[in-house]
């Protein structure tokens, strides 16, 4: 794999322009020196990986660039890509004390991608412990953050990991499906290729599909580690559901993203209001769809998206319908898409749908992003793991499975929460794994 | 409406307001000094001047502090490289256009008794006000056997001042410097010869820094550098006590024109609360321009106003009396330090400075339940980080997560686990914590016990009376 596969695409950058362009050296400088330095900071305390925050601020006020982004990636592997993406307003910048000091919080993402931008700059390569005689195998499978993190933890610490991702490309939802006005691809990839040159070994275009296939891995390695995500987005059920110029959010995006849908004409809607669907619509206009509207069933409040999304959204000019489901999706004779719309009323924990309130929405595009279903394929091959909701149940300390040998983390264990959770579980598994190889050999 | 003239200051010297000018880079021409005026300083010390000089450069170097510019400025520039001639033409010339600014000029020639009649005479003649001898400067000059090098001898310093005294009609201010064992040692000597007043403190010797990576200190001049004179905000504290040790001094103390890092009003209020009858300012003018004096006029009026003060004789020398020996302070005063929760952001500032570098009294356990006394039965700073490193977080992702996490706060806008508690029972009052915590009057001393009956190092050692009354 190389970070050469997807070249930088102008026009995509050009419409895709950063929203949290990168602080300027005396910038960063002043702001890290905002920076209270609290004790047992409440944004540390606040982070999933519990990164070092005042540590690696006041490492950038003083010029230790280089000690900065080492401690950052201490703790978090991919501390450059969630420098980017993580909603910093729920985690650590919304515990930052500066909020009760009648002041605005450090801005501890754009400080946190500046140490990572430098580091990056120099083209350091990180360094790994020795590896053991008789070190720990470990086969982590699924290529997103949780298993680079829990790879990139093992081999720090001697052992040897791999990593099994069905699709070409490393770095999981971090490549495919992260709005690009956020993170790059092949900022993704370039963080993909450094944990590889730490020793992690990648085998892409492999799916492990087959009970076969995971016996054969139960005997190359001593763990198993499932940071499989979850599977494929769920299906709105409606007539007309599959014809062509309905594609779901994430599939859109990814699209997008490896260059296979360049240009947008006409209206879309988006059906759903999770940050998924913010992020398909905001890119929809962003490709140039004239006219883009976010359809939820339900109302503004109950929206699962981040109160920044939204208002994001709202700023690219996307359009709200509320309490509104659709329930065919036809075409007309010149082709282009009816998407039938009813107005609904939750009434009981259950939508009704108000008489007489049918609409039609003549459309280009029809993008669902109504939350990804739950992979469990896989695992139910596996006896003794034991599911939840579709959701693999784990020791939440260790990320263990009911079989010993399984530790799971990211969306597949937590059931769909960010990159930086991801990256926490993996690196708790990894720990979890030294301890019990250390202890086996002691 | 408070009046802020100066009245017959070392004899007879009259400001329309205390401010001066320092000597130094902003009365180095006529043109300056008459903006100067026209911005709203009372005065200017003219900068010195002598036999003209060639400067190096660059001649500036400062200490910047957390992002803040200048909080210490370094100077290698020497006098005057003006001739006398030209700078004696334009201070007439300013004369006439301003008779009621007091023009003082400041003077340095070698040591030679001709030499000094000489200088006096003809600045004298161009209708200055007063004249400063400048005993003080730290850099260059006292390589030549002036400035410092005349400053940290009394011998030479009473011996020159009185050969001045000898010529002079107008009042004769020595200007100290801050670079001597016993600062008094000079100025007595100052006084001994015959000195109208003071002027302290000149700049402190300084290396600023070392630019790591050609590792030559700054200023760097052609890759060689030389310490200077520092000034700026960084020196007040030390001119500040300097002044004290002047004006407590009978032997020492005349009326004085305070300086050293005055940047606002209330550092010049507290020069003149210390005894100084006028101040000077010259590093925060050369940051921020001559505009600077507006806010400091305007601030000591209205702070006269408050106090009920009419005049600056109101109030200057009232903090004298309150500096007394170590020996003299009241040993039975005991605080404590007091948290306010309503304010308490939860930086926890307090609870670390306390652990390492106070009296380990003040703990994150207002959860787990308070204990007193004994350190031991506390978690320590290493613990209570490791638990919260180790604690599971997860990114609430869905609205009631998020709805959880902001509620769980108590009954504080702090979460009640972050408000740090005092033992008042192990506290010292040493009050380190007042001092980190960001936010003002959240951490308050509190009076405890009875200190009427108050107890000194003195009393205790010899049995006398209490020097210094205490506070209420």
């Amino acid at each position: 794999m190389s970070t050469a596969s997807i070249p930088d695409d102008l026009l995509l950058r050009d419409r895709f322009t950063e929203i949290k362009p990168p602080l300027a050296p005396q910038a960063a400088v002043i702001e890290a020196n905002r920076c209270l330095n609290c004790f047992d900071a409440p944004c540390t305390a606040a982070c999933p990986t519990h990164i070092d925050v005042p540590g690696f601020i006041k490492r950038i006020s003083t010029g230790n660039l280089r000690g900065s982004a080492l401690r950052i990636l201490d703790a978090n592997i991919l501390g450059g890509s969630c420098a980017k993406v993580c909603p910093v307003e729920v985690l650590c910048e919304g515990a930052c004390v500066m909020h009760r000091y009648n002041s605005e919080p450090i801005q501890i993402g754009r400080l946190q991608r500046y140490a990572m931008d430098s580091f990056q700059a120099t083209g350091e390569e990180l360094l790994t412990a020795p590896r053991r005689s008789r070190n720990v195998q470990v086969a982590c499978i699924g290529g997103g953050p949780a298993s680079l993190a829990c790879a990139a933890e093992l081999c720090r610490h001697g052992a040897h990991a791999i990593i099994i991702e069905r699709n070409e490309l490393l770095g999981g939802l971090n490549t495919y499906g992260i709005a690009e006005y956020k993170l790059r691809t092949s900022d993704s990839l370039r963080e993909a290729d450094m944990i590889r040159r730490m020793g992690v070994e990648f085998r892409t275009g492999a799916a492990i599909e087959t009970a076969e296939a995971l016996e054969e891995l139960e005997s190359e390695f001593d763990f198993l580690f499932l940071g499989v995500g979850l599977g494929a987005m769920q299906r709105m059920n409606i007539p007309g559901e599959d014809q062509k110029g309905v594609l779901n959010a994430l599939e859109f995006i990814a699209s997008y993203k490896t260059g296979r849908l360049r240009e947008m004409a006409g209206t879309v809607v988006v059906v759903g209001a999770g940050n998924t669907a913010i992020d398909a619509a905001s890119a929809a206009h962003r490709l140039g769809a004239e006219t883009v509207y976010l359809l939820y069933r339900r109302g503004e409040r109950e929206m699962t998206a981040f109160d920044f999304e939204y208002e994001h959204a709202k700023h690219e000019g996307v359009q709200f319908l509320w309490r509104r489901q659709p329930y065919a999706i036809r075409t007309n004779e010149r082709g282009r898409l009816l998407l039938d719309t009813v107005q609904v009323n939750e009434i009981d924990n259950s939508l009704l749908p108000v008489p007489n309130s049918e609409y039609v929405i003549e459309c280009d595009y029809v993008i669902p992003a109504i939350g990804q279903s739950p992979f469990a394929q896989l695992v139910q091959e596996l006896r003794r793991i034991e599911l939840r909701n579709g959701i693999i149940v784990v020791d939440p300390e260790t990320g263990q499975t009911g079989n010993s040998r399984y530790f799971a983390g990211g969306d597949c264990s937590n059931g769909g929460r960010e990159v930086v959770d991801a990256v926490a579980d993996g690196k708790r598994a990894a720990r979890a794994i030294l301890k019990i190889a250390e202890a086996a050999y002691a | 409406m408070p009046d802020i003239r100066v009245h017959q200051f070392a004899g007879r010297i009259d400001a329309p307001n205390p401010f001066w000018l320092a000597s130094g880079p902003t009365t180095n021409s006529g043109e300056q000094v008459m903006r100067a005026f026209d911005a709203g300083w009372g005065g200017a010390v003219w900068k010195t001047i002598g036999n003209p000089i060639t400067n190096a450069s660059p001649r500036y170097s400062s200490v910047d502090w957390n992002g803040m510019r200048m909080m210490g400025l370094n100077s290698i520039e020497l006098t005057s490289d003006r001739t006398l001639e030209e700078n004696l033409r334009e201070l007439g010339e300013v004369k006439k256009y301003y008779p009621y600014h007091p023009i003082i000029v400041s003077l340095m020639v070698e040591t030679k008794r001709e030499a000094w009649h000489e200088i006096v005479q003809r600045t004298e003649d161009a209708g200055v006000d007063g004249l400063e001898l400048n005993f003080g400067g730290p850099h260059g000059m006292d390589e030549r056997g002036m400035g410092s090098a005349v400053g940290q001898v009394p011998e030479y310093t009473e011996k020159i001042t009185s050969w001045v005294k000898e010529k002079a009609r107008t009042p004769v201010l020595v200007k100290l410097s801050p670079n001597v064992t016993d600062i008094r040692a000079i100025a007595s000597a100052a006084r001994r010869g015959g000195a109208d007043g003071l002027a302290a403190i000149n700049t402190i010797n300084s290396i600023t820094g070392i630019d790591l990576d050609t590792l030559v200190p700054q200023p760097n001049v052609d890759g060689v550098s030389t310490p200077g004179g520092y000034a700026g905000p960084a020196v007040k504290p030390i001119a500040l006590n300097l002044v004290q040790q002047i004006m407590s001094d009978p032997a020492s103390a005349l009326p004085l024109s305070g300086m050293g890092g005055i940047s606002n009003w209330r550092d010049a209020v507290e020069f003149m609360l210390l005894g100084c009858g006028t101040v000077q300012v010259c590093t925060a003018a050369m940051h921020y321009g001559y505009r600077v004096v507006e806010d400091m006029a305007e601030g000591l009026e209205n702070w006269m106003r408050t106090k009920g003060y009419s005049t600056l004789d109101d109030f200057r020398g009232l903090s004298l009396g309150r500096v007394a020996d170590w020996k003299s302070l009241n040993l039975s005063y005991k605080i404590v330090a007091h948290i306010d929760e309503q304010t308490c952001i939860g930086c926890d500032l307090c609870h670390i400075a306390c652990w390492d570098g106070g009296h380990q009294c003040i703990h994150m356990d207002r959860v787990s339940g308070p204990v007193n006394g004994q350190v031991e039965l506390h978690d320590g700073p290493p613990t209570v980080e490791f638990r919260s490193r180790n604690s599971i977080a997860t990114t609430p992702v869905t609205r009631q997560e998020r709805a959880a996490a902001a509620s769980n706060h108590g009954p504080y806008p702090t979460p009640l686990a972050k408000i740090p508690r005092v033992d008042e029972t192990e506290c010292t009052g040493c009050n380190l914590c007042t001092l980190v915590c960001p936010v003002d009057e959240c951490i308050t001393m509190v009076q405890v016990g009875d200190s009427s009956r108050a107890e000194t190092f003195d009393q205790r050692s010899s049995g006398s009376e209490l020097a210094v009354e205490p506070q209420r």
